[in-house]
């Protein structure tokens, strides 16, 4: 069974190369500072002994202050997973950047989150919509849609 | 006549019909018979042919249309949700559709003669769904099957759901149920096989 890293030890290999990118920490995830978050991705992606080479999921939650984005990393080579998050303030028209450069999982996943959250993810290769209509208005899984 | 005595003088009153007139009688009704019935009577069918006596049989055209697309109604594919896993049990051999003459899903419309809508529609698909009805050749009808088929469901105030079949195409039979089990799905094309043999061959009401 895959073992889930614990994700303090994995911040402090983090913070040597790039301190400050990690604003909170649990046992079993990080967050992530959205300006250092391909940064830190490419280095969780590249580093020997982590080597997260396949990203399972990318998510979205809405908690009114802000978005929370997850992403679910898993290593095929050593059978370990991480979970990294980073958040996004504001509902007018928030933006990440995008991760597809690094894995091409990210490409439907963030078009959906695009469509129903309303998260732009710049540098994304096709960012429109993806399960609606391309003239529907709003994004549905907003908590406030229906207001 | 005698006149006729009373008391005990029955006996001596002659009868209408003795035992041996009835006798008399029937030997030469039986005589009658025999001596008129010398020649057989002839087949009043016969100056039809052997063969055309085999094989006409007498109706009209309409019965006989609507009994033919009442009991050869093929499907076309259009499943998707999961009423649709019920359908496919009803097409299995534990409920065994092919007893109705139509176990021939068909995956063209060009070819089918019915929808059985089996799920949810949404937005997206919906004009992919109004064209594959659009394909299929007259005479055709359709079954909403399951609450999302009729009315949305549980799914009708969504963002994303057709509330009903019927706003874009029309429905003949409405098949209740969250999944309908597969005897509800064979009454309702019993529903519409009798619904068929009432209409007319020329034109569909």
């Amino acid at each position: 069974m895959t073992t889930s890293l614990k994700a303090p030890e994995v911040v402090k290999q983090i913070q040597t190369r790039f301190p400050g990118a990690v604003t909170e920490v649990t046992d079993t995830a990080l967050v992530v500072d959205s300006k250092s978050l391909v940064d830190v991705m490419s280095f969780l992606k590249d580093t020997a002994g982590l080597d997260f080479n396949y990203m399972t999921t990318v998510t979205a939650i809405d908690y009114f202050q802000y978005f929370e984005v997850v992403y679910n990393l898993v290593s095929m080579e050593h059978n370990h997973s991480l979970t990294v998050k980073t958040r996004v303030y504001g509902r007018d028209n928030p933006k990440l950047p995008s991760v597809v450069s690094l894995w091409r999982s990210a490409d439907h996943q963030e078009r959906e989150i695009y469509d129903l959250m309303g998260i732009t993810f710049e540098g994304h290769p096709n960012m429109k919509r993806i399960v609606l209509w391309p003239e529907f208005r709003g994004h549905p899984q907003r908590k406030d849609y229906l207001k | 006549m005698e006149k006729a005595g009373t008391g005990m003088e029955i006996s001596k009153q002659p009868f209408i019909y003795s035992d041996r007139e009835i006798d008399d009688k029937e030997g030469q009704v039986i005589e009658d018979l025999k001596a008129a019935s010398q020649t057989p009577i002839p087949d009043p069918d016969r100056w039809l042919d052997e063969e055309i006596k085999k094989s006409i049989l007498l109706t009209t055209v309409d019965a006989v249309i609507t009994w033919g697309r009442r009991n050869s109604l093929y499907p076309v594919i259009c499943f998707p949700a999961c009423c649709a896993f019920e359908f496919i049990g009803a097409m299995g051999p534990r409920f065994d559709l092919s007893r109705f003459g139509m176990e021939i899903l068909r995956a063209s419309p060009r070819q089918a003669d019915l929808m059985i809508t089996a799920g949810t529609l949404t937005w997206k698909m919906a004009p992919n769904v109004k064209r594959v009805y659009n394909q299929m050749a007259e005479p055709k009808w359709v079954i909403a099957m399951g609450a999302c088929a009729i009315s949305g469901g549980i799914f009708r105030s969504s963002y994303s759901v057709v509330p009903g079949y019927n706003r874009i195409i029309p429905v003949d039979v409405y098949l209740p149920g969250c999944p309908p089990r597969p005897e509800a799905l064979m009454q309702a094309i019993g529903m519409l096989q009798h619904k068929i043999s009432q209409g007319t061959s020329i034109v569909k009401e």
